[in-house]
């Protein structure tokens, strides 16, 4: 049981991790604001989720006030990075930024 | 484990640091530094668990929700170009 | 110091020299304020790294949630880019840089390594007073808040009345508060048109006082306190302020509640002096708040204490993001 959920454990933090860096990558080579807001705040927002849930599942220091305090940031996290990135669009929208067409040069 | 998943992490944000300095303009930074925050949020847990310390979470929880709160301050105070009208700059 | 930690430094250390040499490129000073919050993020980073976990949490809650919002808010009502430094200025500029740098490292020499066994915090007595009695004369776990509440009492009172006198300041430069009325924002866009944002904000304003208390009563056992409390608790309302309108905000705490709950945190503290210099003791000596069982009495006494910092704190960052933004709407 102890291997089981380590190996979960370390399967789950790696799969964050390459979520969170191919977010970043993305962010630096995304033509246009509006798909860095994909790239970012998406892949970024997944690879935080298995990052919590992956220290979540360790069984080495576990204790249940930690466990709720890892949801609490995973809820915070799943509730507040969403809603901030769709503000962030909107805004950008109505202020005019402009969108990627196909041809342009990076912006 | 932990450990490269901190290295990950550091690397992330070195990326997302050199969106900061090239986003042409204000919206590309804004949401630059809004995931730089998510990430340092992970950053705080991670080392949390290389210390041993769980009380290390509560900080993650005060910073996922101040950036929240920065992030909207930015959005709503910079979007507010009538409230001062003659003088503002329209680019960052 | 193992190696993981001086890797982790270096790169954070890094990452705050870009972060400097950003701010001071950027000529757009919303950006710059931006990026001087991502400033206080990393500073809060290297915080935690080295296990002082009070300051991280401080340095969080007011230099990215206050500072920013009211340098943001302050940066709305002015001019927002930075005028070009002229050229027979950098020259001087450039040389006080580096001579007040180059004193500070020349300084840093004499200082002990980082965690060797002979510093004077390692082997001066008073750390054993402070480590090891406190854990007999008081008994809870967090040690930054026994010395601030009860060895340092005086000094936090002190800390007190400039957080007050700050709140009085600025009441005093920019008048009163503008009435509601007067405080609905202007014509065409309203952040409250977009009702993703209403309905999660609305959501999360209960959570957040309720972390704000945490924050407070936990303040014995972890990371926290006053301090944090108040900030955390008025970045709750400028949350609100922000999204639902300052008119709304200020129905759910009028101005007379707020400089009412401003003056409360001094006079509760200095009222718990008093009430110890009457039950016999000296000023702020929580022992005789219950006889016979000083330790109680010193629980109760940084309790009481601690509550009334945050009140003061959370009431005083307040006034301050009112006065400031309903400034902004007065001006038109």
């Amino acid at each position: 049981m102890h291997t089981v959920l380590t190996v979960a454990s370390g399967v789950l933090l790696t799969l964050g991790s390459i979520f969170l860096l191919t977010g970043a990558v993305g962010l630096l080579r995304f033509p246009d604001f509006y798909t860095r807001i994909h790239a970012g705040g998406i892949a970024e927002t997944v690879g935080a989720g298995f990052i919590l849930l992956g220290l979540l599942v360790r069984p080495d220091d576990w204790s249940p006030s930690v466990a709720v305090r890892l949801l609490v940031i995973l809820a915070f996290l799943v509730l507040t990075s969403p809603t901030a990135t769709h503000v962030l669009a909107q805004a950008a929208r109505r202020d005019g930024v402009p969108v990627w067409e196909e041809g342009d040069g990076p912006q | 484990m932990i450990l490269a998943v901190m290295v990950a992490l550091l690397v992330a944000m070195g990326l997302v640091l050199a969106r900061v300095y090239l986003g042409p303009g204000r919206y590309n930074r804004i949401l630059a530094v809004n995931l730089f925050g998510t990430k340092t949020v992970l950053f705080v847990a991670v080392v949390g668990y290389v210390f041993g310390r769980p009380e290390f979470l509560d900080i993650a929880i005060l910073y996922a929700l101040v950036n929240f709160v920065a992030t909207i301050a930015v959005l709503r105070l910079t979007h507010y170009d009538e409230l001062v009208e003659q003088h503002h700059e329209e680019e960052v | 110091m193992s190696t993981e930690f001086t890797l982790v430094a270096i790169a954070l250390l890094a990452m705050l020299t870009l972060t400097a040499m950003i701010i001071s490129r950027l000529r757009g000073l919303y950006g710059a304020a931006m990026v001087a919050a991502l400033f206080s993020l990393l500073t809060a980073s290297l915080f935690v790294l080295m296990d002082a976990v009070d300051v991280a949490f401080t340095e969080a809650a007011v230099g990215v949630g206050v500072s920013t919002v009211l340098v943001l808010t302050v940066l709305a009502l002015t001019h927002s880019r930075e005028a070009v430094t002229p050229r027979n200025r950098r020259l001087p500029a450039v040389a006080v840089v580096v001579a007040a740098g180059g004193a500070l490292v020349y300084a840093s020499q004499d200082l002990p390594a980082f965690g060797s066994a002979d510093s004077p915090i390692q082997t001066h007595p008073i750390t054993d007073v402070y480590l090891v009695e406190s854990q007999e004369d008081i008994g809870i776990p967090n040690v930054v808040t026994e010395v601030l509440a009860s060895y340092r009492g005086l000094d936090t009172l002190g800390e007190l009345i400039v957080v007050f006198t700050a709140g009085l300041t600025v009441l005093s430069l920019l008048g009163t508060l503008a009435p509601p009325e007067d405080c609905k924002p202007p014509g065409r866009f309203h952040l409250t048109d977009y009702r993703v944002i209403r309905i999660v904000s609305g959501l999360l304003m209960p959570f957040i006082l309720l972390f704000a208390l945490y924050v407070l009563f936990h303040g014995d056992y972890g990371p926290g306190g006053g301090f944090q409390a108040g900030v955390i608790f008025a970045s709750g309302f400028v949350l609100y302020g922000l999204v639902f309108g300052l008119d709304r905000a200020q129905q759910v705490v009028p101005p007379r509640v707020l400089w009412l709950l401003v003056s409360l945190g001094p006079l509760v503290y200095a009222g718990v002096g008093v009430t110890t210099m009457l039950l016999g003791g000296t000023f702020l000596d929580y022992d005789m708040l219950n006889q016979g069982h000083p330790e109680s009495g010193q629980h109760l006494g940084i309790l009481v204490v601690e509550t009334a910092i945050g009140l003061t704190v959370a009431a005083v960052m307040m006034t301050i993001f009112f006065g400031f933004a309903s400034r902004g709407v007065t001006r038109k």
